[in-house]
Parts: structure tokens; C-alpha cells; sequence
């Protein structure tokens, strides 16, 4: 499984997806690949997913810490700890002044659960910025 | 230090900013080539219980087959008893005390080969979880480190490709105005499909003279005539 094959898989499925969503991937080359993945409708959100030895990584930014309302900081991050379970297949990060959302997938998981993960990291990262907004600028 | 505490220090440190690795990678070479090791010798420790088992499983038939020659034994000596044959008897109970001997040789067999395989297996397992959590160490450095390169990636593409990064809630906004867009011309296109069917229905209804008619120059007179009377 390499980001090719994901990528590959993804462009042929056109309107035929399970999960009713149009994937549009384009490879990002760097010292890691990364492919970047825009959902017809959510071009706006993109997720960027890597493949490493043991594991799919599928991230999606959310916001930048100037977004956060200074006073709002601290509530942002136990709301979003207490989010973390309920919320499926995601959980929150933080990559440098970003905030993301994220999902990991087994190195050995089907074309099947890769679509379903994107499909459901994609709504989850709509659904927090919506119920996050009272938190930002 | 745990793998957990370096990862930290190394991100606040600005570590994936710098491009520095979190462990250098010889440090990771060095990591890589002790969890093959321990797996070597998880490999041979395996083997070596397996060698020792199925000597405890051939001890333990040994023990069985002296106990049943032992009682069998016994047996003749009772039978030698009965007869009077005393030396016949004697000679059956040295035989007695010969394979006696070799059972508790085969017991005391039995009982160090079961020490040794409950030692391989506790060995075993604690070497099975030492390699896991190696794995898992391993694995949060490499990937903290391939995720500082791909962002580093996404990064460099974002900032060649002079695209702006919209704020989280602007982004939203236009998001939910696109999906509400899509809805309104699914609803638009909804009604007009049912309005299509509507008056087709009605069409069909009227052909077949159901529901109301149009007003003819007859059904005027019709009513006309009814007032009058």
C-alpha cells in the first residue's frame, strides 16, 4: 500500500464511492509523499495522507493557534479533549501552530476502510469547526 | 528518558522546525538492529522450548509406563506369595525396586525439564513484550519524524503553489454555502419533478373523465336550466 495505489484507487472510483463522496488526489513529493485529497463540495478542507512503515496516516488542518480566541484557549482544549472519544475514527492533534484532526489506519487496511476513514475524517473536521466557532475568530 | 518525554522536548524544542531529527538516525539504525537481535533470540529461545517440552512430554510417558510395570510387579510378587515360591518372590521384588529406582530417576527427569520450560516460557513472554514495546517506541519516533517531513512537504507545497489558507471558519462558510447550494437546486429540481408528475396525473385523470371537468357550453346550460326549475 503506497500512496500511488491509494491514489489510484481513489480517481477510478468517480461516482461509484460507498460513501458517496467524490475524491480528487493529488500527490505531493517531498522526503515523505503525501497525497492530497479534496473532496468534491470541501475543496477548502483537504486531507493530506502518508503511508509509513506501519501505518495511514490521514490528516486534516483545522486551525492555526491566531485563530483561537486568547480567552477561549483553554476551554477550546478541554472541549476538544472531551470530544475526543465520542467523536469516531478521529482524534485531535497539533502539528506545530496547527491544529488537525487525524485518523490512523493499519498499513493493512482495505481500499474499502481507507474511503470510509477520509469520508468520515472529512465530516468530522466540518462538524468541529462548526461546534468550535463560539472558540475562534 | 521515555520515547514519550524525548518526542515532546524535541517538537517544543522546535526540532521539526530545524528539520532535526528527534533520535539521530544512528540511534534509530542502533534501535533497529537490538529489536532484531532480541527477535533472534526470542527465535531460539522458542526452539529451545520446544526441545525441552518434548523431552518432558517422553519423561512423563517414561514415569506412566514404570508406574504400570510397577504394579504389574506387584502383582507377580502376590501371586509368587500365594503359590509359596519365596524366592521366586524375592527375585520379583529386586525387579521392583530396580524399576522404583528408575522412576524417581524419571521424576526427578520430569520435574526439571517442567522448571526449565516454566522459565523459557516466563522468558519467552518477557522477551515477546520487550520486542513489542521496542517496536512501539520505534514506531513513535519514526513516525513523529516522517510527520514533521510531511508537513514540511505540505508546507513547501502550499507556499509554491501560492495558495492562501482561509481561516478555519471562513472555509466553513463557503463550504456550507456550496452544500446549501447543492440543496437548493436538489429541491428546486424536486419540485419540478413533482409538479411534472402533478399535472400529468391530473392530465391522465381528466382523459379517463375523473375529477374536474372543464366547463362546456353543455354543462353551463346544464346548470342554468337546474336554477330555473
Amino acid at each position: 500500500m503506497n500512496i500511488h495505489t491509494i491514489a489510484d484507487h481513489l480517481n477510478s472510483l468517480a461516482d461509484n464511492s460507498d460513501t458517496g463522496m467524490d475524491f480528487d488526489c493529488q500527490p505531493i513529493s517531498g522526503e515523505v509523499d503525501v497525497l492530497q485529497i479534496t473532496l468534491l463540495g470541501r475543496e477548502e478542507l483537504p486531507i493530506f495522507l502518508s503511508v509509513t512503515d506501519d501505518q495511514i496516516l490521514c490528516i486534516s488542518y483545522l486551525w492555526g493557534t491566531d485563530e483561537v480566541k486568547a480567552e477561549c484557549v483553554n476551554t477550546m482544549h478541554e472541549s476538544m479533549l472531551e470530544m475526543n472519544i465520542p467523536m469516531p475514527l478521529s482524534s485531535f492533534s497539533k502539528i506545530g501552530d496547527k491544529y488537525v484532526v487525524f485518523g490512523a489506519l493499519s498499513i493493512n487496511s482495505t481500499f474499502e476502510d481507507i474511503e470510509h476513514e477520509l469520508a468520515v475524517l472529512s465530516n468530522n473536521a466540518i462538524e468541529v469547526i462548526d461546534d468550535m466557532g463560539d472558540y475562534l475568530l | 528518558m521515555s520515547i514519550f518525554k524525548k518526542i515532546m522536548t524535541a517538537i517544543r524544542g522546535g526540532a521539526s522546525e530545524a528539520g532535526e531529527a528527534i533520535v539521530d538516525a544512528n540511534a534509530t539504525r542502533i534501535f533497529e538492529q537490538e529489536i532484531r537481535d532480541a527477535e533472534n533470540h526470542l527465535t531460539k529461545a522458542k526452539r529451545d522450548l520446544t526441545g525441552v517440552m518434548a523431552e518432558q512430554m517422553s519423561a512423563n510417558r517414561e514415569v506412566t509406563r514404570l508406574q504400570r510395570e510397577i504394579t504389574e510387579h506387584e502383582g507377580y510378587v502376590a501371586q509368587a506369595l500365594e503359590k509359596g515360591d519365596e524366592t521366586l518372590a524375592l527375585a520379583v521384588a529386586e525387579k521392583i525396586s530396580t524399576l522404583e529406582n528408575d522412576l524417581s530417576a524419571q521424576e526427578q527427569a520430569v520435574n526439571s525439564f517442567t522448571g526449565n520450560a516454566d522459565r523459557l516460557k516466563e522468558l519467552v513472554k518477557k522477551s515477546e513484550r520487550q520486542v513489542t514495546e521496542h517496536k512501539r517506541q520505534l514506531s513513535m519516533v519514526k513516525t513523529t519524524e516522517s510527520v514533521q517531513k510531511a508537513t514540511s512537504a505540505i508546507t513547501d507545497n502550499f507556499s509554491s503553489s501560492n495558495s492562501k489558507l482561509l481561516s478555519a471558519k471562513d472555509s466553513l462558510e463557503r463550504i456550507k454555502a456550496k452544500q446549501q447550494k447543492f440543496d437548493d437546486k436538489m429541491k428546486a429540481a424536486e419540485i419540478l419533478e413533482s409538479e411534472n408528475s402533478d399535472s400529468s396525473l391530473t392530465a391522465q385523470l381528466k382523459a379517463a373523465g375523473i375529477g374536474s371537468q372543464e366547463n362546456s357550453a353543455n354543462s353551463v346550460l346544464d346548470r342554468i336550466k337546474a336554477k330555473q326549475k
